[in-house]
């Protein structure tokens, strides 16, 4: 397979990034790790007529405690997270849904900000991000801007990022010690993209529940009914049974047996 | 010639691996020739269409562009179907398009430019105008006078309607039937997937005349042959046919293909090597398909559980046109496999080859043994549920007793040798079965499906003899050449006319050699894959290679034997009578000392200063080896399984595989071939569905969407062996690349549906997926 | 526009004008000449592309040649030193880890990262690393035993 041509660009700034988007508009697409764009791009399915590169500009990857909260740079790949000892103390929830994306070589590859921006509707990380309740960081000619995980996801492949907007950083707010979290794919056996993937955080008094569904829509959503239920509730069997029979309806499943979309 | 250190059957390891695992194997791809151009291929989108017009203006002035060829240009001889049954209807398939399209992806132009980023780049500007017509991708809704047709001169679809059997006998059978077990069986499409794309690349040479071709083909001869005298009409012995290091076969290349055909005529029309590799997506829209039948299938039974009679009803889907075996794999590599191991008295086949707007089928690993064999061990499983009898207990009463071979089935085949037995024994004493069962129980208590899964498999490899072919519409011989040459330093070169694509055959045959003669195995080489140099062979497809290409080596060693002893009888002024030959050199029987060796008489043979009267000098034999019937593998495999109601997630907890594939050259490489069997039958039983939509549209068209087998879903499997040699060849063996596939599938499947009889589950069409559990789960329980 | 990029493969230096589509696989088998470097499925599934980035596998269908600019790259060519092979090529002989020879450069390659990472894994994680990489021949069986053994040999065991 064989893309169509393109003229590359590799930017050595975030601003400048901006402004190549800003000046080339819908002919433009963000190179990150690839394998969403790629593929695309090798089946002509996606034929840009512009590749901004942005993996190499510094300063956009790596995993830091920041103010209370965890700040993942948007071009730290999926390995760096799933091997990230931070995160295995503070947020083992992003380490388990990192492990489980496709596999050890597109780990190596591909970041978080790619995958979140794609906003694939079978993507393993958009529930962890609801679940967590995240935030992602947007930056635009007129500077950065903090959207709540709850407001980014629009629809099929689509998020609340502009036109000349890049994501940057993604934060997690810190949650409790004691806090437990899980995430659970049923994985397509052949793309091992999420035929529906539940992340779930839980604090130890039950106070306070995030879970986030993937897979089983058009976009992930929080399962606002089982956090419903959850919540103050203690955690035993007929409770969580009870919650899980509360989900939120979903627009049905997209996947079928043989075609993960 | 019994000593432990005996070359034929040690476990050596393969001579191929150095260059496999350095990064310097030579595949069809890795071919560079200068000045080669690149191909592309336009194609269908639509799964039936008349095509309007076919503008290729635009395309011809793109930068880089050579030359754009469309179905008006290519005028050859339509690609051939080598296997003609009674009343067959084969209509002509192009190598371009002509008119109309009848399947995704089939080509309509070559556009042919320096580079294949070029070559894609204008085959996107080639303007074809379609007017759609209805597809039909159902068999059994093709097979209608209402359906939309896809030839004029072919109604209903129907290319053949073909039996086996004897029906009225049948018939009375089911009268007198105290239990039948019918069940409608869907044995799904498959894609084949060998992880090396379809690749070509020729190259003319006008001033010569020479064609070469670089293919990925498993029996260069026969697309030697095809190509040059059916299709190009062009001297035969003025195209050499390469298929160099091949990466994994599995029948998807056997068949003669569109793009072979169109590079080797671009090539002679440019006078430039032209050179096309397959993107996954067109192997997936474009490769032989293989499987897709759906069956009706009905088994009689007396109270106590022997069976009576077998009826079956098929139509296999044949895709748009006949691939080159696209006729035999439903036919008689199918009907014939229906008496698997059991005594059945009375069993009548028919088939319905049907066309469809999908891609052509043709064989996939296992070709048609594996659609009997699912079925007859689905049926059986069935049965014993009814009849309420272990399913151990009612293969074991329907065995076909050791002391009946060779056995005459109703369907053709006389079975060579076999004794199923103790393969059966042994699988179930390797698993524990009793103590499997107890498990099983145990765990149903606590809410957890274990299946205990048995498949009890023939096979029929090493298709033969060629009369035979010959007189049911083979139009080639099923026989095998081997060219053995002596050098004058007693160095070996084999040419075997079968070829290698993963099976070891440097390997095996080398040791077969070195075992036969008593010399190292570093003196034997071995050579395959290149018409320039070996004799016409058929290559290597249905398990073939060791017992009719082995055969052939046996026989030409036979050969090279006698003349030696010959020399050697003369060289040591004794008669051949008291000659002995062992351990490389041939000596007088009672006195050891006067012996020579085999390099001697080699350089005798060729020096000629001293050899009997009237010989001629060289040593040097070809030999044609044509097998006087099949042989019958068989075994027992056993599969145990968890399966999760709650998500209808299948786990694969252990599988054991007893086989019997006569004797064996080398265990390494048996073994090897039967954990990918294997690997390949499970992928078709959980994962594997090459599934079209009613428009003909492909949906599993890339490997994001179609399932194959990954390290993380299987066990390590638990093998072993029995051995009972093949009797109809001089060396024993019967063949082990397919039985795994064929043993696998029933398995699996009825693992999964015993972990599922709590539920009052009796049967899922394959693949076994998630959803299909499931629901399967959630409708029994209402 | 083309551009000029500067790689390290097995410790050569190659430095060559590309086109920006240019996919690093097609770089690397046809401008360079390397072809021991496998394309099977062009979606990112069957690893048989797999080659290491700066110490990371990756497959190189999906990644251009111009964002390889400046890296060095270890292909199955660069696997054995010196004239010995290293013991992850050994233990696919050894083990029979290989038939048709065409996913193995990617499956030694992801072995390879395996064991730096892991150098005692268990068959569950040998399994679970080769999830990147399909065989069609082997079902999998001896490539495990062939990494267990590699794993043995590297240990000094």
């Amino acid at each position: 397979m064989y893309p169509a041509q393109f003229e590359y660009h590799s930017p050595a700034s975030v601003q400048e990034a901006i402004s190549l988007l800003g000046r080339l508009k819908d002919d433009a697409k963000l190179l990150a790790g690839g394998h969403s764009l790629i593929p695309m791009m090798k089946l002509r399915l996606a034929q840009p007529k512009h590749v901004i590169d942005i993996r190499k500009i510094p300063g956009l990857s790596g995993i830091k405690e920041d103010g209370g909260a965890i700040a993942i740079g948007a071009l730290t790949t999926h390995y760096a997270v799933e091997s990230s000892s931070l995160l295995k103390q503070k947020c083992a929830l992003l380490t388990e849904t990192a492990g489980t994306i496709g596999d050890p070589q597109v780990r190596n590859m591909g970041t978080v900000g790619g995958s979140l921006a794609h906003a694939d509707p079978a993507a393993d990380y958009p529930a962890a991000a609801i679940a967590l309740g995240a935030e992602v960081v947007a930056e635009g000619p007129k500077g950065k801007r903090t959207i709540k995980v709850d407001d980014f996801f629009k629809g099929l492949l689509t998020t609340a990022l502009q036109p000349d907007e890049i994501l940057v950083e993604i934060r997690i707010p810190s949650w409790p010690v004691g806090t437990g979290m899980a995430y659970m794919k049923f994985p397509h056996p052949a793309s091992r993209f999420a035929v529906v993937g539940v992340a779930a955080v839980v604090t130890a008094d039950g106070k306070k529940v995030g879970v986030g569904i993937t897979g089983a829509g058009t976009k992930a959503v929080r399962a606002k009914g089982v956090e419903a239920a959850l919540s103050g509730k203690t955690l035993d069997a007929a409770a969580i049974k009870a919650a899980a029979e509360a989900r939120s309806p979903q627009q049905g499943f997209l996947a079928n047996e043989f075609s993960w979309r | 010639m019994t000593t432990a250190t005996r070359l034929f059957g040690s476990a050596i390891k393969r001579r191929e691996d150095p260059r496999f695992i350095t990064g310097k194997g030579t595949y069809v791809d890795d071919v560079k020739l200068p000045g080669t151009t690149h191909a592309v291929f336009v194609r269908s989108p639509h799964a039936h269409a008349r095509i309007k017009s076919v503008n290729t203006a635009k395309a011809k002035s793109a930068p880089g562009i050579v030359a754009v060829f469309t179905g008006q240009d290519v005028q050859t001889g339509p690609l051939p179907c080598a296997w003609l049954l009674p009343g067959i209807k084969i209509p002509p398939r192009p190598v371009l398009a002509q008119g109309k399209v009848r399947y995704v992806g089939e080509p309509v132009a070559i556009v042919i430019a320096e580079s294949a980023y070029a070559a894609k780049d204008a085959a996107e500007l080639v303007d074809v105008q379609y007017e759609p017509l209805p597809a039909v991708v159902d068999c059994q809704k093709a097979h209608a006078k209402s359906a939309s047709q896809l030839f004029d001169d072919v109604p209903e679809n129907q290319s053949f309607d073909w039996s086996i059997g004897d029906k009225a006998k049948t018939d009375d059978a089911f009268k007198a039937a105290a239990v039948v077990v019918k069940q409608r069986l869907v044995n799904q499409r498959l894609i084949t997937n060998a992880i090396e794309p379809r690749a070509c690349a020729a190259s003319y040479a006008p001033a010569t005349g020479d064609l070469t071709l670089w293919v990925t083909s498993q029996n260069p001869h026969v697309a030697r042959l095809l190509i040059a005298a059916f299709v190009l009409g062009m001297p035969e012995h003025k195209m050499r046919v390469i298929a160099p290091d091949v990466g994994g076969g599995f029948g998807s290349k056997i068949p003669v293909y569109n793009e072979e055909v169109a590079v080797c005529w671009a090539s002679k029309a440019l006078g430039r090597p032209v050179k096309w590799t397959a993107e996954r997506r067109e192997s997936f829209l474009t490769d032989a398909h293989g499987r897709d039948h759906l069956t009706e299938a009905e088994m009689a039974f007396d109270r106590s559980g022997k069976i009576l009679g077998f009826r079956v009803a098929t139509h296999a889907n044949l895709g748009a046109y006949l691939s080159t075996m696209g006729s035999l794999v439903p036919s008689y590599l199918y009907g014939p496999l229906l008496s698997g191991v059991y005594t059945i008295p009375a069993i009548f086949c028919r088939v319905w080859g049907v066309l469809t707007n999908t891609a052509p089928t043709d064989a996939l690993r296992g070709a048609g043994r594996p659609e009997a064999t699912y079925m007859i061990e689905r049926l059986m499983d069935l049965a014993a549920r009814t009849l309420n009898m272990d399913p151990v207990e009612l293969r074991k009463k329907n065995f076909i007793p050791a002391d009946k071979f060779p056995y005459q089935t109703p369907v053709a085949f006389v079975y060579d040798s076999g004794n199923y037995g103790p393969a059966l024994d042994k699988a179930l004493e390797m698993v524990g079965y009793r103590k499997m069962r107890e498990e099983q129980e145990k765990a149903r208590k606590n809410g957890q499906y274990l299946g205990i899964g048995l498949s009890t498999y023939i096979e029929a490899c090493g298709p033969a003899p060629s009369s035979v072919a010959g007189a049911l519409g083979a139009q080639a011989g099923l026989w095998e050449s081997a060219l053995l040459r002596v050098h004058p330093t007693g160095m070996v070169t084999v040419f075997t006319g079968s070829h290698s694509h993963g099976q070891g055959h440097e390997t095996t045959f080398a040791q077969l050699v070195a075992d036969d003669l008593g010399i190292p195995m570093e003196q034997v080489e071995v050579v395959h894959g290149d018409t320039g140099s070996v004799p016409f062979g058929m290559g290597t497809y249905g398990s073939r290679s060791a017992a009719v290409g082995g055969s052939a080596i046996y026989t030409s060693l036979q050969k090279i034997k006698e003349k030696g002893r010959k020399i050697a009888a003369h060289l040591l002024e004794a008669a051949e009578g008291d000659l002995l030959y062992e351990g490389g050199k041939w000596s007088v029987k009672g006195s050891p000392d006067r012996a020579k060796a085999f390099g001697e008489v080699a350089l005798m043979a060729y020096l000629a200063h001293n050899l009997p009267q009237g010989m001629e000098p060289g040593l040097e034999v070809t030999s044609f080896y044509d097998p006087v019937n099949f042989t019958f593998p068989f075994g027992t495999h056993i599969a145990v399984v968890e399966v999760d109601p709650e998500t209808g997630h299948v786990k694969i907890l252990r599988y054991v595989a007893v086989d019997d594939v006569g004797k064996v050259i080398n265990p390494m490489i048996v073994d090897g071939m039967v954990h990918g069997g294997i690997t390949h039958g499970v992928g078709q039983a959980l994962w594997e569905w090459g599934a079209y939509d009613d428009q003909g549209q492909l949906l599993s068209a890339t490997m994001m969407d179609y399932a194959l087998p990954k390290a993380d879903q299987l066990p390590s499997y638990e093998t072993a062996r029995t051995v009972t040699p093949s009797p109809v060849n001089p060396i024993g063996v019967k063949g082990a690349g397919e039985t795994g596939t064929i043993a696998s599938t029933p398995a699996i499947a009825n693992a999964v549906l015993d972990a599922l009889a709590p539920f009052g589950v009796t049967h899922i069409d394959l693949p076994l997926t998630p959803s299909r559990i499931w629901q399967a789960v959630k409708a029994a329980k209402k | 526009m083309k551009r000029q990029i500067k790689v390290t493969i097995n410790g050569v230096g190659y430095s060559h004008e590309v086109e920006p589509r240019l996919l690093l696989v097609h770089y690397i088998r046809d401008v360079v000449g390397l072809t021991g470097t496998h394309i099977g499925c062009d979606t990112s599934q069957c690893g048989a592309c797999t080659i290491l980035l700066n110490g990371m596998a990756i497959k190189c269908c999906t990644m251009l040649a111009v964002q390889a600019d400046g890296a060095e790259i270890l292909t199955i060519e660069g696997v054995a030193k010196d004239g010995h092979l290293h013991p992850i090529q050994e233990g696919f002989w050894e083990k029979h880890g290989l038939q048709c020879g065409y996913c193995t450069p990617g499956m030694i390659l992801a072995a390879y990262q395996l064991l730096q990472r892991s150098p005692n894994p268990s068959e569950a994680e040998i399994r679970h690393n080769l999830e990147g990489n399909l065989c069609r021949c082997t079902g999998y069986h001896n490539i495990v035993k062939s990494i267990q053994y590699a794993a043995q040999k590297m240990a000094g065991r």
